[in-house]
Order: C-alpha cells, then sequence, then structure tokens
C-alpha cells in the first residue's frame, strides 16, 4: 500500500518527462525544416547577448512596471521550482522534506525565500491579469489577440496563481499537522507567508489536513508537469526558446539586410565580360531554388525558431509605424502566422512522413501583400522585441518571392525599379543631369 | 550668381586626370541629385565643405543609385546589379572614405556592400561635420539659431539601423540651440513613412499616413524647427507641416542647412 504512491509518482512522472521530450523533439524537427542559415560565428558575442537579453531580459526595463513584475515571475518561476528536486526525491522514495535535516537552518531560510516569491509572483500575476483584462492595454487587443492567443495568456496567469498557491497552502496545512503532532511531519517552524494560511486551516481534523497537504503536494508537481507539456502549444515556449533563439540572434546592424547569395552568382555572371552566356554550370542538375519565399519551408531555420519563440507581447506591433497608423501589418502577426503555418505543415510531416504539398502557403493563405506592403522596415519592431526576434526578414523574403518570381509588386514600385534599371535612379532623370544641382540655386 | 554660391565640385573623373585622389569621395545620392528640395540639402551640404577647404569628389554622372529602394522592394537582382555596378566603380577610383548626407545611401553602402566587394570607410554628413569642428576646420556660430527651439527627428536608417543618435544633436548642442527631444526620440523615434521603398508608393489603407503621425509628434515637442539628417524624412515632415498650414511657424531643415544659416556661409 505504502509503495502504491511511490509508484503512481514515477509513472506520472515518466509520462510528464516522455510527452514534453517528445514534443520538443517535434518542435525542433519543425524548426529543422528550414532552409540552413550559418550563425555559427562569434560564439563569445552570442553567449554575452544570451546572458544580457534572456538571462538579464535588458530588453524588458524600456517598459519599467512590466520589466519589474516579468522578471519576479521569472525568477520566482525558476527559483522556486528548486523545490522540484525535493519534491521528486520525496515522490520517488516516500521521504518527506527530505532536506530538512541535511540543510539544517539553510532550510527554512530557503523555504521562507521560496514563499515570498510566491507570494511576489502571485502579486505580479494578478497586476499582469488586470492589465490585460480590465485596463485592456491596447496591444493586448488587437485583432491578432482574439480566441486562442487571447485565452492561451491567461491560462498562463491561472497555471502560475494555481501553482504558487498550491505550494503556499501545502506548507501551511505542513504546520497544522506538525502542531497535531501527525506522523511524518517533522517540525520545520512557521513560514513567512504560509503562516497567514495556517490559522484559516485550524478547524480541520488531522484527516483532513492530510487529505490537502497531500493535495496541494500532488496538484503542485502534477502542475508542473502539465505546465511543461502546455508549453507546446502556448506563447510561454519562450520561456525555453529565448535562449536559442538569443544566442541565434542577427549580431549585424540592424539595417543590414542579407544579401541573396544565389543572386550573386548570378550577377557576377552577367557582369563578366568573359562569361559564356549560354554556358551550363558545372555540377548543379537541380533546379535553381526559389527566390524568396512563399512558404514557411522557404524560411530559414532562424525564421521558425523565431515564430516559435515569439511571447505575443505586441511589443513590436505597439511601434509598428504602420500598424499604429491603422494598416493591416502587425509583426507579431507575421510571426504568429508563420508559427500557425509552421504547426500545419509539421502536422502534415507527421501524418505523411514528409511536408505534401497541401495547396496551401505562407504567402496568401495566412500573410497577404498588402500586410507586406505596407512595412517601411524601420526596425521599431526588431529593436523593440524583447527576445530578439527579426519580422522584417520575414517580410523581405516574402517580398522577394513577389517580387522576382511573381513580377507583383505594385504598379508605382515597379516604375520605380524601371527608372533605377533605365537611368540609375527611382526617378526619370538622366544620369547627365546628376551634377546639375552644383550651379543651381 | 554671386561669387560665393559658387561652389566647387570637383568630379572623381576631373580629379583622376589631374593626378588627384581626394580624401573622401562625396556620395550625394538620388535625392540629393534630383530632388530639389534634396539639392538645397546638398548645396549646403558642400558650402561647408568647401569652407572647411575638404579634399573631396564626386562620381558626377558616374554615380548610380545604390540599389536601396530596390532591395528594400524585394529586388535583390536589380539591387546586386546597381551594387556591382558602384563598387566597380568605387574600386577603380580607389575610394576609401566616402560621407553622404542620405541615411539610405549610408546604410547600404556601409552594410551592404562589403559582402560583395565594396569596403570601405563610410560616414554621415553630421560625423564629418563633427570631425572638421573637432579638427578645428569649423566654427560654429549659433547665429541666428542661438536659442531657437529645435527637435532633432532621428532617421531611421541613422539611428535604429546603425545607432548613430549624437553626432546630430551634438551640433545641434554646439549651436546654442535648444535642443527639445520629441517623446519618440532615439531609438524609439517613429518612422517618417518613407523607407523600405514607401517614399515611390501610396500608402496602404488606414487610419492616417505614418508623415502625419510622426509630424503631429513633431510639432508636439513645440519647436520652431524641426532638423532632420535624411533627404526624405525631409520631403516626409515637410508634407506633414504643409497640410497642417504650419509652413510659416515650422521649418524642416537638413543640420547641414542650419550650419550654412547660422554661419552664414
Ligand atoms: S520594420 Fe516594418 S513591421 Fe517592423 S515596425 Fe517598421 S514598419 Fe512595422
Ligand atoms: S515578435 Fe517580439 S515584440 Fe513582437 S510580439 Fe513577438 S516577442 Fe513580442
Amino acid at each position: 500500500m505504502n509503495y502504491l504512491s511511490n509508484i503512481l509518482f514515477v509513472i506520472v512522472l515518466v509520462i510528464g518527462i516522455f510527452m514534453f521530450a517528445k514534443n520538443m523533439g517535434k518542435l525542433i524537427r519543425n524548426v529543422k525544416l528550414g532552409r540552413n542559415v550559418d550563425r555559427s560565428d562569434n560564439s563569445s558575442e552570442r553567449w554575452k547577448t544570451v546572458l544580457w537579453v534572456a538571462l538579464g531580459q535588458s530588453k524588458m526595463t524600456k517598459k519599467p512596471l512590466a520589466g519589474l513584475l516579468h522578471i519576479i515571475v521569472y525568477a520566482g518561476f525558476i527559483i522556486i521550482n528548486v523545490e522540484l528536486l525535493e519534491i521528486i526525491i520525496d515522490g520517488v522514495f516516500g521521504t518527506h522534506r527530505v532536506f530538512l535535516e541535511p540543510l539544517g537552518s539553510l532550510y527554512p531560510f530557503l523555504i521562507n525565500a521560496f514563499e515570498i516569491l510566491a507570494f511576489l509572483v502571485i502579486v505580479s500575476v494578478v497586476i499582469f491579469w488586470l492589465r490585460r483584462n480590465i485596463l485592456k492595454l491596447t496591444r493586448f487587443h488587437k485583432p491578432e489577440m482574439k480566441g486562442w492567443a487571447f485565452n492561451d495568456a491567461n491560462n498562463i496567469l491561472y497555471i502560475e496563481t494555481l501553482l504558487m498557491s498550491a505550494f503556499l497552502i501545502m506548507n501551511a496545512t505542513d504546520w497544522n499537522l506538525q502542531q497535531l503532532g501527525a506522523e511524518h511531519y517533522h517540525a520545520t517552524g512557521q513560514f513567512a507567508i504560509s503562516q497567514f494560511i495556517s490559522p484559516l486551516l485550524s478547524g480541520m481534523s488531522e484527516i483532513s489536513l492530510i487529505v490537502l497537504e497531500r493535495g496541494m503536494w500532488w496538484f503542485h508537481i502534477v502542475g508542473i508537469l502539465f505546465f511543461m507539456n502546455y508549453l507546446y502549444w502556448s506563447k510561454h515556449l519562450h520561456i525555453l526558446f529565448a535562449f536559442p533563439n538569443t544566442y541565434y540572434s542577427k549580431l549585424t546592424p540592424r539595417g543590414e539586410l542579407d544579401n541573396l547569395e544565389a543572386v550573386t552568382t548570378e550577377v557576377k555572371m552577367m557582369m563578366d565580360p568573359d562569361a559564356d552566356p549560354y554556358a551550363v554550370p558545372e555540377g548543379d542538375e537541380e533546379e535553381p531554388g526559389k527566390l524568396g519565399a512563399s512558404d514557411v519551408l522557404d524560411l530559414n531555420w532562424v525564421q521558425l525558431m523565431n515564430a516559435y519563440t515569439c511571447t505575443e507581447c505586441g511589443r513590436c506591433t505597439n511601434v509598428c509605424p504602420a500598424n499604429e497608423t491603422g494598416k493591416l501589418l502587425s509583426p507579431r502577426n507575421i510571426m504568429m502566422k508563420t508559427r500557425d503555418r509552421l504547426e500545419e505543415v509539421g502536422k502534415i510531416v507527421d501524418e505523411k512522413g514528409k511536408f505534401e504539398d497541401d495547396g496551401k502557403s505562407l504567402l496568401n493563405d495566412y500573410i497577404t501583400p498588402e500586410e507586406l506592403w505596407a512595412c517601411t522596415t524601420c526596425n521599431a519592431c526588431t529593436d523593440a522585441c524583447p527576445v530578439l526576434i527579426d519580422p522584417i526578414s520575414i517580410i523581405m523574403d516574402l517580398r522577394r518571392y513577389l517580387v522576382l518570381e511573381q513580377s507583383a509588386a505594385p504598379t508605382e514600385l515597379n516604375m520605380m525599379m524601371t527608372n533605377i534599371e533605365n537611368n540609375g535612379a527611382p526617378w526619370q532623370y538622366s544620369p547627365s543631369d546628376r551634377l546639375n544641382w552644383k550651379d543651381e540655386e | 550668381m554671386s561669387d560665393r554660391n559658387l561652389l566647387r565640385v570637383p568630379t572623381m573623373a576631373e580629379l583622376t586626370a589631374e593626378g588627384k585622389n581626394p580624401d573622401i569621395l562625396f556620395w550625394v545620392g538620388c535625392a540629393g541629385s534630383y530632388d530639389d528640395r534634396a539639392k538645397k540639402i546638398t548645396r549646403s551640404f558642400v558650402k561647408i565643405l568647401n569652407s572647411a577647404g575638404v579634399n573631396f569628389g564626386v562620381l558626377g554622372s558616374e554615380e548610380s543609385c545604390t540599389g536601396d529602394p530596390a532591395k528594400r522592394a524585394g529586388n535583390e537582382f536589380l539591387f546586386q546589379m546597381q551594387a556591382m555596378t558602384n563598387i566597380e566603380v568605387l574600386n577603380a577610383y580607389d575610394v576609401k572614405r566616402v560621407v553622404t548626407a542620405c541615411p539610405h545611401c549610408f546604410n547600404t553602402i556601409k552594410n551592404e556592400y562589403p559582402k560583395l566587394g565594396g569596403n570601405y570607410e563610410v560616414i554621415h554628413h553630421t560625423q564629418l561635420l563633427q570631425d572638421l569642428i573637432d579638427q578645428g576646420k569649423l566654427t560654429l556660430e549659433g547665429g541666428e539659431y542661438k536659442g531657437k527651439r529645435i527637435t532633432f527627428h532621428d532617421p531611421c536608417y541613422l539611428g535604429r539601423a546603425n545607432d548613430i543618435y549624437e553626432a546630430p544633436r551634438n551640433l545641434i548642442k554646439q549651436m546654442e540651440g535648444e535642443l527639445l527631444e520629441m517623446n519618440s526620440c532615439k531609438s524609439d523615434a517613429m518612422c517618417c513613412g518613407a523607407g523600405g521603398a514607401q517614399m515611390f508608393k501610396e500608402a496602404e489603407n488606414g487610419d492616417e499616413e505614418v508623415f502625419e503621425a510622426r509630424t503631429k509628434q513633431a510639432i508636439d515637442a513645440n519647436p520652431d524647427i524641426i532638423a532632420t539628417g535624411c533627404p526624405f524624412c525631409n520631403t516626409m515632415l515637410t508634407d506633414g507641416i504643409k497640410m497642417k498650414d504650419l509652413n510659416d511657424q515650422i521649418k524642416v531643415l537638413d543640420i547641414a542647412e542650419i550650419i550654412v544659416k547660422a554661419n552664414n556661409l
């Protein structure tokens, strides 16, 4: 009988971790569906970025209140989960508060710290909830934030509150049980926050206290396992993906767009007076690659990882001049739609073993040309993003496809480009007039 | 035309024929070459270069669009054609340093040309102006701008794109202008709406134009002058001010123009 709960615990733990690993494997496989891009350079600079931006959350300080609350929730959440180690050992071996003895007086200090953090997490989460649901900050109520995106954000707040409450209630009941002299409940003294909950439970019998205490203990660990598995469906994936995402972020100046290498080869050939225009390029029988992107498989893996990392915070959309002036473009939505399409493509790969055309694509079915053409490439979005996501690179790759593969630029842009081709300026002026300004006034 | 309106603008071809190689190439850019408003900025900058005795050259008819608007419109092919043609010309003249008054040209030549074989030290004209002051070749006299309320609009391709915020501001301060910041400035500055090839097309449907929104922010700072360092921003904000019927109260000027007027060059 005694072993039943240990066995049950191990089963729950193994299933939880197994499912989590499986989901993560799927996410990583999906990211790897992207084209290759080399970000293996400059590892010291990259580690610095991870420490500063992901761990240090340097970008979050721009909005001081949100930044402070976020760091509390984040740090609180991570630190309190050190408790998890004790829970797992207790669960597997049927011990109770196994660290109490070896840690001695350090133990109550730690639990006190955890409790205070848990309390601060709850306070922060409540403020977050109010900002989202009562104050209705505009960035949380843009069109792309309807339905799942909106519920997801609240779900996380609820899960966090429940987990933290379970931890506090568990400690409170533990103390009440100590007072009743219940078996296994070693004296720990009262803790900073749970001491205020204990009196509320004072009338309860030993058996109902034990049920409550065990219930909260189980809730805590099952809740964590549930949360880990929830990440797969959630914007909360950023608690993991923020690290690789910042590591592999773009280090070059924001204004620099990549030069398409396939085009470079072609242009060099064209400009080389010695090149034979009819020569068949050696050794490459394959179709020349598609220029730009029409679907997620044409994007590179960093762009796909960006999509999974997006926290849907809307800092980008909030400062996007196109969005601010009422245009359809929302950089957050570009990332959300990329993730949605990638999920869809991932499901096809799950079923068929590889991607098969489903008659849909990221371009048009998810992201419309109207959104793409509204971007001024101003970099407000990339500057604002707390996890260094680059929506412009996706916008640009889709534009490239529209122009290079479909010749589908807006008419005025075609005129501008024709002018550049014909007379080396976006307007119709002759190169011989370039110095006219010298003598005008 | 009076004498002081005569600009000395040697072309690289002329200089090379005389066996000379200037210290720096002034990349004028398409707006600076052809746009009526931007040409005034170009002339102002050259006046300063002339008076400071800077040994520079221009490409004249050998200059061609950097390809920035084509690239940002998605036409990588046209961009690289332009880039490689320009790089060939620049390399043939053995250009080492480039200065430009256009942040778009600045960004493209500085960041996107190197991987195509064009490696130069590229600076924005506000940076060169500061260098001239530091070297004692240019002294700023506040003149009519002393105490004037001046706000600086950060061009995206100078600010966020390349992290240059201070050079233009320092110039304003040295003229003893009263530097006012808009609510969103520096890395938070709102775009004027011209970048990413938007300059050349109608805007998508929305509530208002980006330049209107940005102009409102500038007006809210209550300036006498909106200073900027980009011919495209200049056009957009000038339009915005006109639309609000404020062109008598608020002037949109490039930093180089302010210096020329203040120093009475
Ligand atoms: S770069 Fe484009 S998407 Fe990003 S903020 Fe500017 S206009 Fe919006
Ligand atoms: S792209 Fe970045 S700034 Fe925009 S919503 Fe996602 S995480 Fe937030």
